[in-house]
């Protein structure tokens, strides 16, 4: 009889440790798919997959950047010199263009002949830039010249100010616009929601009678229930258009309104976290406080907040994660303006919803794809660092004294 | 010093205490024993207001700390306690560092003056005995004291705002037998400075400690005389009953 507890307890202890393992596993599994996926955009060529650009092989040029491609068929940078080379001006041809120039005779039934022609207008036109399919790059002709598809670089992720992913010829994918997109609505966000959070959770735990704060805790938790979608609704219905009225805005949609909405969605986490720390204050904490004749005010602050203050933190922590990764609000008021936010007041795109928007879209192992996959990423250094100096700083606070 | 007249205390629909009337002088040590649940330290906590605290509690009759009634309207709380220090059963020293909890009443009232609060925390930490044992540890943190200095560092934070009457709620009773026989020692050296009340489970404790002593049971007063009296010949045989052990 007792051998066979013995046994059951041990199978129980087994059977625990094995779960345990096993979703740590898939934890670590996902993350490292995410890396996986996500890094491999820097090997990536920055030029669209199975296209070339080419040169005359009289220009000196060897490389451009993504960006230089890009305002060259933008027609934004108009003179080899700006690009290193000769001057000149540019002369930015696109492979349709081939059928303008050229009948389909001359282009041969089968488009066999279309690499020849290629090779013609690149040899009569010196200053040309040519974007072409690479099966139909005219290889043997002496006259052209390919430049090297340069890989995308870290430094142009990370510091790139465009987030152009489907451009052609090159696709920009600058993300500090996404990032600052999303600091700035997730900043915003606490900053409305911390104070009023914490204010709400000391009222509840401190001042407020046990009849109001029967009536506040469940209307407050029940809020933490509603979709996102729905608050996401109320801030595309009510608030952005209330915005661009009273502020006089071309739009409503900005990233003001995302906060407005997260700072609304983060509090009641916040609130329920902080008043639950407060109220496992011991009380005679703050027996002995009042005891020394200090007010319910000075018990608050000088005590009860002190005491509470991993658990405080911990709200802080998780309503920052929930206003940072947040993706169907912030997807609905903000606007997505994929462009470097200089004020509150005008649309931003975030990180989450620009995942969430563009990943749909985007063919599977393409630069594109992978780019979102490494959007993730940046994502989930992100909430890690909040968590991380959360962390830090509460052991630091419950370490010394308070 | 504390006048009680008529006191009729209520948690909800129980009574707790019923007609209670007594006075305690100025620097005497006085003892409420009694069994548990009879209501003494609900007594207690009356002459610093901590009952407030409760929901939900009622309270008719007069009570009297230096002749001013402290549950009139214009009685502030804080000023009450401010002059009814309180020490707990288990020690609660806050978080923070020695000198912190003992400077703590004094920086609720709102003294910043540096010199006058390290004077003041020596000095209280000596009246309360402990400051050979943690003078050169001020800025350790208070939990890594042992219980009874802790209890002794929460004697010496009620005396920092030189409080008049020093009502304890059971405080050695957390304690082991040495501890607790440093605090007796502490409250007779206390005795000379201030009107100390005590609640105690101990008899001998009270016997040892106390000039007078109340007996209390299920919410009634039933004798209340100078202690040696109460222990050698009480008068009510309830009280002979308690302090024979035959119950209680």
């Amino acid at each position: 009889m007792k051998r066979l507890r013995l046994i059951t307890e041990r199978l129980a202890e087994a059977a625990l440790a094995l779960s345990g393992s096993v979703s740590s596993l898939a934890i670590l599994l996902i993350i490292v798919f995410l890396f996986r996926e996500g890094l491999g955009l820097f090997g990536s060529s920055s030029v669209e997959k199975g296209y070339a650009l080419c040169v005359h092989s009289s220009n000196p040029v060897e490389q451009l950047t993504p960006q230089q491609v890009k305002q060259i068929f933008d027609r934004e940078l108009t003179d080899w010199r700006e690009a290193g080379g000769r001057q000149g001006e540019i002369v930015p041809f696109r492979f349709d263009e081939l059928f303008s120039l050229y009948s389909e005779e001359e282009l041969g039934e089968d488009g066999e002949l279309l690499a020849q022609r290629l090779g013609e207008v690149i040899a009569r036109t010196p200053d040309v830039i040519a974007f072409v399919p690479e099966e139909y790059l005219p290889r043997g002709n002496r006259a052209v010249k390919v430049l090297p598809a340069e890989k995308i670089s870290p430094s142009a992720f990370f510091g790139g100010r465009e987030w152009l992913p489907t451009a052609t010829p090159a696709p920009q994918f600058g993300v500090l616009p996404l990032i600052m997109g999303t600091v700035w609505v997730s900043l915003f966000a606490i900053l409305i929601a911390l104070p009023l959070g914490l204010g709400v959770a000391i009222y509840m735990s401190e001042l407020a009678g046990a009849r109001i704060r029967k009536l506040l805790k469940p209307t407050i938790e029940l809020l933490a229930g509603i979709p996102s979608v729905v608050y996401g609704f109320f801030g595309l219905a009510v608030l952005a258009p209330l915005i661009r009225e009273t502020l006089h805005l071309p739009v409503g949609e900005t990233a003001f309104a995302g906060s407005l909405i997260l700072a609304i969605m983060a509090l009641p986490t916040i609130i329920t976290i902080a008043e639950d720390a407060m109220r496992r204050t011991p009380l005679a904490m703050r027996e002995a406080s009042l005891a020394l004749g200090a007010t319910p005010w000075q018990t608050i602050y000088r005590v009860v907040v002190p005491c509470a203050s991993s658990g405080i933190m911990a709200a802080v922590v998780l309503g920052t994660g929930r206003a940072v990764g947040e993706t169907m609000a912030v997807l609905m008021v903000t606007g997505n303006a994929a462009v470097m936010p200089h004020s509150l007041f005008q649309p931003v795109r975030a990180i989450p919803a620009t995942i969430a928007a563009e990943l749909g879209e985007a063919p599977a192992g393409g630069a594109h794809y992978q780019s979102l996959f490494l959007l993730g990423c940046i994502l989930f250094a992100i909430t890690m660092l909040i968590s991380v100096s959360a962390e830090y700083i509460s052991g630091k606070n419950s370490g010394k004294e308070i | 010093m504390i006048q009680a007249k008529d006191i009729n205390f209520y948690y909800g629909d129980f009574q707790a205490l019923k007609n209670i009337s007594m006075e305690i002088a100025a620097h005497t040590v006085t003892a409420f024993i009694g069994p548990s649940g009879c209501g003494k330290s609900t007594f207690l906590r009356l002459f610093n207001r901590m009952n407030d605290l409760i929901d939900n509690v009622r309270l008719t009759g007069e009570c009297l700390v230096e002749g001013e009634n402290i549950y009139h309207k214009s009685v502030q709380v804080d000023e009450l306690r401010k002059k009814v220090g309180m020490v707990f059963q288990k020690p609660n020293p806050f978080p923070k560092s020695i000198f912190e909890n003992v400077a703590y009443g004094l920086r609720v009232n709102g003294i910043r003056d540096k010199k006058y609060i390290a004077r003041q925390v020596e000095e209280s930490l000596r009246a309360a005995a402990l400051w050979d044992e943690v003078k050169d540890k001020l800025k350790k943190s208070a939990f890594e004291l042992s219980g009874g200095q802790q209890q002794r560092l929460c004697i010496a934070r009620a005396l920092a705002i030189s409080p008049s009457i020093l009502l304890m709620d059971e405080p050695a009773s957390a304690l082991d037998p040495i501890s607790t026989s440093k605090i007796e020692e502490l409250i007779h050296s206390l005795k000379k400075d201030y009107t100390i009340v005590i609640v105690t489970h101990n008899m001998q404790q009270a016997a040892r400690v106390s000039d007078k002593t109340g007996f209390f049971m299920l919410g009634e007063l039933i004798e209340y005389d100078d202690t040696k009296k109460i222990f050698l010949k009480p008068e009510k045989e309830q009280t002979q009953n308690y302090i024979t052990g035959r119950f209680g």
